[in-house]
């Protein structure tokens, strides 16, 4: 039995179609990496999973029930946890408010406040501190602990490492790593594909809203990734796609 | 000693203001609505004990029992099924659906009841009055008033600070997608904080109907009242709207003492000096307030 | 896209259409007519055709900074009983009332810069009873000048002595000169570069920055002109009723009118007001006789509008914008070079 199925989905802003019928599959305790340039839709993939936004057709199924048409916090309760883009915390609330604001879906689990400082121990000297006034490293975990404060049986991930210290990344990439050792299966989005090849047992690649490439890691050459990232006209003169990383758009 | 007396006064009245303006505070935290609905629904909780008082009988300090559940109640329908569409549609929507809501709430009152003024007589305690000074008297209606006020504030900032109700309220207020991604339900957050506003919101129409009289379209000037109260306190800050409250309050009192005629006027005039030098208020907002 | 950043793309801009100027010789013809209708109206008629005319004029305003400006003002009544007074002061210190109203027009206009200073500071809801309390504080000072009756507000005795036909005949004259002259304002604000950034803008077409024109100052021009518009309402109300008195002068309801017509015929059309004007003024005069239960109608309709026709009648009449009796709505067509 798959964890999640996507099938056939599509997706739209307006008139601008950012998915074309994508079907996925992701299994249990597996860990996915989407790869792709900047636009490519990857962070739109993840709003069908988390429910922000509704596929135009196909259907989103998890642990075999049609969650299409569930709203966000819904889905939060069935165990899907998306840590966004740019973090969001509630930049307002103390640390520990932010995390406690993540177990409002009442899932049982082995993750609860003290678990979160164990995994993350720099958070638990913060936790009396408005999250504003965190480091960037610090609220990447915040974020990520206030996911898993509702026990999901997948975490997504969206880009974990933008704007982070190479350190810093390789201590979140160890959380994440001990948090699939607890039987959560992780969906990672990333432009830092170096990192997320690492970690990942398989592997898609995003291209203007449609699966470019896929497989194991392991299974992949550079030059197919660098292909696929780009695409192929432009493939030519990127040499690495690292140079996507910086030309944000 | 006039003047210590009107402010003495006027600090009372702010009590009453605050009562008022913390739900409408809070609902605009939580979903950015400014219900201009606000007053005339707590007048409407006034003409409902009117009623139950006219029915069943006794000091109306007992209607107090039905009408908050009554008006929280309605305030949970109300979101349900009016103003979370509104807020669909759009920014102008809700402040267009309150404005009308507001409109039909003082009609209807108006052909119901007439356009006369009405009061919830409460007895001796409307005229009883402590002794504080020489020559001034506070009433005890009034300082239970302001003492209900302070604790529905700090009531109320207890719930938000240490429920995980409150925490989903904070944590609409602060950021909405954050909110619902971490699995907190939206509408049943904004039902809440609807509910709250106007379950406080009665406690102070029945408050004025009991300290002074009020008339279909008093919803009108509670809810201006309401609002210079907030914008003077500063905004995301339940402790600055008590504050805000009061030196509205003071400001009125003050400047009845000075010219009858001119109560409304000053605390208008101290609402707009705040506008222009310190928009932000007079409490800069923290952040354990709602925002 | 980048060239949309910079301004410096190719435009065309499309505006007139064969029906629009067909449109606009029907809309001469109708002036025209209009002109002459006190002929053979009667009095009664000419000064029910006034009270239209003072309605629509407040559309016109309202819409212009609701619409347009995408700012709720509930406060548009201080301008509206603000120039009421001015033509009754100025009328006071011997000037003609005739030559009372184009002033006040323009002192409402003058009056609405400071005002706009506090209003703007304020977003959205806080904006909308902002500009009521603004409105609140005009109406309690102007209470209180006895020289213009206090309270109980005083008479415009300047055209007592004048034939009442007369008087009614030229009071409709300017409303009507009034109409054309905010609709001609409107018409050519919108056509105008900052309108066309106005209608972008509020439309989510682009962000404001991409438009490259200042938006508050944009804003506070459509404010101003609204008020004046409003104003010039106001000061036709103080010819026709000949008298002015705080509690109406300055009463909420002109809020709740505009509102209502603008809503029901059509938010941010130019069509709007004049559909909703017309609805208003037909119900007004047909459920006058049930009090206040026509204001609760009134709400209802308003909350219904809002919710479920928001574009109102003209909307669902012209839903692309096509149809438009002046073509304000610029098709704009981008030649995307690069
Ligand atoms: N809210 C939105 N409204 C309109 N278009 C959008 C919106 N969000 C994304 N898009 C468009 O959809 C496409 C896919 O965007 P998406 O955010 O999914 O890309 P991404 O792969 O996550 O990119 P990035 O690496 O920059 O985060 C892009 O062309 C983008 O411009
Ligand atoms: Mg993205």
């Amino acid at each position: 039995m798959a964890l999640l199925r996507l099938e056939g989905t599509t997706a739209y802003y307006g008139h601008l179609q950012a998915l074309h019928e994508l079907s996925i599959e992701l299994e249990k305790g597996e860990i996915l990496a989407v790869i792709g340039a900047n636009g490519a839709g990857k962070s739109t993939l993840l709003s069908l999973i988390s429910g922000e936004l509704r596929p135009r057709d196909g259907r989103v199924y998890f642990e075999d029930h049609d969650i299409t048409r569930l709203a966000p916090h819904q889905r939060v309760r069935r165990g899907v946890a998306l840590v966004p883009e740019g973090r969001h915390l509630f930049s307002t609330l103390t640390v520990e408010d932010n995390l406690l604001c993540g177990a409002a879906a009442r899932r049982q689990g082995t993750w609860d406040l003290a678990a979160i400082y164990e995994l993350f121990p720099f958070v638990k000297n913060r936790r009396k501190h408005r999250a504003a006034v965190l480091s960037g490293g610090e609220q990447q975990a915040v974020a990520i602990g206030r996911a898993l404060m509702s026990n999901p049986s997948l975490l997504l991930l969206d880009e974990v490492s933008l704007g982070l210290a190479p350190v810093v990344i390789r201590d979140l990439y160890e959380g994440l790593l001990r948090i699939t050792a607890e039987g959560t299966t992780l969906l990672l989005v990333e432009q830092n594909i170096t990192e997320a090849l690492r970690v990942a047992n398989y592997t898609i690649c995003l291209l203007e809203g449609r699966v470019v490439l896929e497989g194991a890691p392991s299974s992949l050459t550079q030059s197919e990734i660098t292909e696929a990232y780009f695409g192929r006209q432009q493939s030519k003169d990127s040499s690495s796609p690292k140079r996507a990383t910086r030309a944000k758009k | 000693m006039i003047w210590t007396n009107a402010v003495i006064q006027g600090l009372l009245l702010g009590g009453l203001y605050a009562i008022f303006a913390c739900g409408l505070s809070l609902m605009f935290g939580v979903m950015r609505l400014v219900n201009l609905a606000h007053g005339d629904l707590g007048v409407l909780g006034a003409y409902f004990a009117i009623i139950l008082v006219e029915h069943l009988g006794g000091n109306p300090l007992w209607t107090f029992a039905a009408v908050i559940p009554v008006a929280a109640l309605v305030g949970y329908l109300l979101q349900r099924f009016l103003l979370d569409h509104a807020l669909n549609g759009g920014e102008l929507s809700p402040i267009l659906v309150t404005f009308g809501l507001s409109i039909i709430i003082e009609n209807l009152l108006q052909q119901t009841f007439g356009a006369n003024d009405q009061s919830l007589n409460i007895g001796a305690l409307s005229y009883q009055s402590w002794k504080i000074a020489s020559d001034i008297y506070v009433g005890r209606l009034n300082v239970i008033i302001f003492v209900v006020a302070v604790l529905v504030i700090v009531a109320l900032q207890l719930f938000l600070s240490r429920t995980p109700a409150g925490r989903a309220l904070r944590a609409t207020a602060d950021n909405r997608r954050a909110a619902a991604l971490s699995g907190i339900d939206p509408k049943r957050t904004r039902a809440m904080a609807t509910a709250i506003a106007l379950a406080t919101v009665a406690v102070g129409g029945l408050f004025l109907a009991m300290r002074s009289s009020f008339a279909p379209t008093s919803g009108s000037a509670d809810l201006l009242f309401a609002f210079e109260a907030v914008i003077i306190g500063g905004l995301g800050n339940l402790w600055g709207t008590l504050v805000g409250g009061l030196v509205l309050g003071v400001a009125q009192t003050v400047g009845s003492q000075i010219n009858p005629a001119d109560g409304i006027l000053i605390g208008d005039l101290v609402f707009l000096a705040v506008l222009a030098f310190r928009p932000q208020g007079l409490i800069a907002s923290r952040s354990v307030a709602v925002r | 896209m980048s060239d949309l950043l910079t301004g410096q793309h190719d435009v065309s801009v499309t505006r007139g259409t064969l029906g629009s100027r067909v449109a606009l010789g029907v809309g001469i013809a109708v002036v025209v007519a209009l002109i002459f209708a006190p002929a053979v109206a009667g009095d009664s008629a000419t000064n029910n055709l006034t009270q239209f005319l003072i309605l629509l004029i407040m559309a016109i305003g309202w819409n212009l900074v609701a619409g347009y400006g995408g700012m709720v003002s509930i406060g548009h009544q201080a301008f509206i009983g603000f120039a009421s007074y001015a033509v009754l002061d100025l009328s006071i210190h011997g000037v003609l009332a005739w030559y009372a109203v184009p002033m006040a027009i323009v002192l409402a206009g003058l009056i609405s810069i400071p005002v706009s200073w506090l209003a703007f500071r304020l977003r959205g809801g806080y904006f909308a009873i902002g500009t009521w309390v603004i409105a609140q504080v005009f109406q309690l000072v102007i209470a209180q000048q006895s020289n213009l009756g206090g309270g109980a507000g005083a008479s415009l005795n300047d055209l007592n002595n004048l034939n009442p036909i007369n008087r009614d005949n030229v009071t409709y004259w300017f409303a009507l000169g009034l109409t054309v002259l905010s609709l001609g304002v409107t018409a050519l604000l919108l056509r105008s570069r900052v309108g066309m950034a106005l209608v972008a803008v509020r439309d989510e077409e682009f962000s404001a920055a991409a438009t490259g024109v200042n938006v508050v100052r944009t804003k506070r021009l459509v404010f101003i002109l609204s008020a004046a518009i409003c104003g010039g309402a106001g000061a036709l109300l103080c010819l026709s009723n000949l008298e002015v008195q705080p509690n109406s002068a300055f009463s909420i309801q002109y809020s709740a009118f505009m509102i209502f017509m603008v809503l029901v015929g059509g938010i941010g059309s130019f069509e709007g007001p004049i559909i909703g004007a017309i609805i208003f003024f037909v119900l007004q005069q047909s459920l006058a006789s049930y009090g206040a239960w026509y204001l609760v109608i009134l709400g209802g309709f308003a909350i219904i509008v809002t919710l479920w026709l928001p574009r109102g009648i003209w909307g669902a009449i012209d839903p692309h914008h096509r149809r438009s009796l002046v073509p304000l709505r610029h098709r704009i067509d981008y030649d995307e070079i690069e």
